[in-house]
């Protein structure tokens, strides 16, 4: 593995580069990073946001110096390729593909060559490396997509998508944990609440887990969907 | 609960912020906070509350707030022109506002934003460990979204002796329409040519009205990539100046979602953000090259004039209690909420309520 490079991000931020490419490898070595300086507890470090091969670091400039910080960091070095976390967990994701849940199934299926059918066994048939979260609460980068699904952006982005909608963008598929604009082919929706803020941590799935999408019929979303609104009250 | 403010109007934006959420942006959970921190910790400190303390982020429309009991409030940040019960109330100084008081706002004088500060804090249930209001997965602050009518805010308990303070005049923040704050190039300056950090430096950028708590959106001169604008997303701190493919910086401010898939030639640095926070659509940005030294010097600096508030003589609020006799009656009057001063002579009146009615008592100090 690499060196580590540390670049100011500001006065009250740092990157630290661990690779320059989205590989399993690299993101292990990120997480592996990131929970070790969350162990070291440094009182300078106030939030850590590990990415794809990256993480921010915030601090507070006035406790520790950039220089300080880089040199608390780079004694981490070693410890990136020695694995403090356990082994991952593979979450199901219950999914009902198509229909009003999934409005450009068949576009992605015309896209492609492929029957809608084909999309879903594609799609569900595949475990997916959560690499990071971001963008907005509880929100997964995935890796592993196949690429006989790959499909361009919708040419106008939705101001409207529903919470747990299931999408497509260009080699990447992700699920919205909340309602929000956005600009991906949506293939399907799950029940589930990716983003609950009542509680710690407020997500369903981590950096580190592997996702499964899970078929299921319109009926069984209903029902799962009414349950967490029955649980919620 | 210590009901405090009934909002009669929200105005155009105002949302409760406290200094933000930290330790869930790997969740994908949004720092969000006051955009001008430094006018929301010298609010707080004006009224003799922590810093960190929870206030009303007022966004260039100011609303209408009824006072539900005696408290003390102070106005920091871009000047919306503050009167309670009509009258043009200063900003940056604590100020008695009396229950049953209404404080509105004339417009703006200048800055986007008004911070306001009532004695003990606003009064919000956490989520995930900060009062902020992020209104797009609306959590935090008063149900998650932006204030209106009808709502009614609590504050926390303050001691019976509020102990405010006093902002130096000299150190007040001016609010011009162009700002010129200090950048430090990086993480990804090295994807922009030569010529591209040169535009960034040389010209002249306007807030455009697609400015928000998540950025500001720019326009200007174009800023030229060397490849292209994508990477591999990566975490997005407070201020940084995002160039999308169309070559326009966007700066991020407090909503900023946490990471991004886009070259950030630089950072704006922090002691810079109060004044930035206070830009409004059709202000003018000129970014001047920094470094993180530089920027921590005015950073301390800051911190200096923050310290010098919170350690400077104390300006007490308390009610008072007098013994009043009336026909060889005796009654014990308590008076409103005031600044405590030393009598100056040995009469002095004060003013008190007696069954909701008004009197004003000559009240000779004994011996």
């Amino acid at each position: 593995m690499s060196h580590l490079t540390i670049v100011p991000a500001g006065d009250r931020a740092l990157a630290i580069k661990v690779g320059d490419s989205i590989s399993p490898e690299i993101n292990l070595a990120v997480r592996n990073l990131a929970v070790t300086l969350e162990k070291q507890q440094l009182p300078a470090i106030l939030d850590i946001v590990p990415t794809y091969c990256s993480i921010l670091i915030n601090y507070d400039p006035l406790i520790s110096s950039l220089d300080d910080l880089e040199m608390d960091i780079k004694n981490l070095e070693n410890t990136i390729n020695e694995s403090t976390i356990g082994s991952p967990k593979t979450i199901e994701i219950p999914t009902v593909y198509g229909g009003e849940y999934g409005p450009e199934l068949s576009y992605v299926a015309q896209f492609n060559g492929l029957t809608e059918l084909e999309v879903i066994d594609i799609h569900s048939g595949n475990d997916y490396l959560v690499y990071a979260m971001g963008f907005t609460p509880g929100f997964p980068y995935l890796g592993g997509m196949s690429d006989k699904i790959v499909t361009p952006r919708l040419q106008t982005p939705r101001t409207d998508i529903p919470a747990g909608s299931v999408g497509i963008a260009e080699k990447q598929t992700g699920i919205y944990p909340i309602k929000s604009p956005g600009g991906w082919q949506l293939i399907g929706r799950t029940p589930f609440n990716l983003f609950d803020p009542a509680k710690n941590p407020p997500v369903l799935v981590e950096p580190g887990d592997y996702i499964r999408f899970a078929p299921i019929s319109s009926e069984e979303y209903e029902k799962i969907a009414n349950l967490n609104e029955k649980n919620n009250e | 609960m210590n009901e405090i403010i009934e909002v009669v109007t929200g105005g155009i934006f105002t949302t409760i912020q406290d200094l933000g959420r930290y330790g869930y942006q790997r969740y994908g959970v949004p720092v969000s906070g006051a955009m001008d921190t430094f006018s929301l910790r010298i609010a707080n400190l004006l009224v003799g509350n922590e810093q960190s303390k929870a206030g009303l982020e007022i966004t260039l429309v100011g609303p209408e707030l009824k006072f539900l009991g005696d408290t003390v409030i102070a106005i920091t940040g871009g000047d919306l022109d503050p009167k309670l019960d009509g009258e043009s109330i200063p900003m940056w100084v604590a100020t008695i506002a009396e229950e049953g008081s209404i404080l509105t706002f004339g417009g703006i004088k200048n800055g986007a934003r008004a911070y306001l500060a009532a004695a003990g804090g606003i009064n919000v249930e956490p989520v995930l460990g900060s009062l902020s209001t992020y209104t797009r997965a609306k959590i935090g602050g008063f149900q998650g979204r932006q204030l209106s009518t009808g709502d009614v805010l609590s504050s926390y308990p303050t001691t019976d002796r509020i102990e405010g303070h006093f902002f130096p005049k000299s150190s007040l923040p001016k609010y011009e329409h162009s700002h010129k704050v200090g950048v430090i190039l990086g993480p990804q300056d090295q994807a922009f040519t030569e010529n591209g950090i040169k535009t960034l430096f040389k010209s002249e950028y306007e807030v455009t009205a697609q400015s928000d708590r998540i950025g500001y959106r720019l326009s200007g001169p174009k800023i030229q990539h060397k490849q292209g604008a994508d990477i591999i997303s990566d975490g997005i701190p407070f201020g940084a100046i995002q160039v999308t493919g169309d070559g326009l910086p966007i700066i991020l401010m407090s909503d900023r979602g946490t990471t991004g898939g886009y070259t950030k030639i630089g950072t704006v640095i922090s002691a810079d953000m109060g004044d930035l926070a206070q830009a409004a659509p059709g202000d003018t940005i000129h970014f001047n090259k920094t470094n993180v030294r530089s920027g921590l010097k005015k950073l301390v600096e800051e911190e200096d004039l923050i310290k010098r508030v919170a350690e400077s003589t104390p300006i007490f609020f308390s009610k008072q209690l007098f013994t009043v006799s009336l026909d060889d009656e005796r009654y014990l009057v308590e008076t409103g909420l005031s600044a405590e001063s030393t009598p100056s002579s040995k009469n002095t009146t004060i003013q008190a309520k007696v069954d909701g009615h008004s009197f004003n008592f000559n009240v000779k100090v004994e011996e």
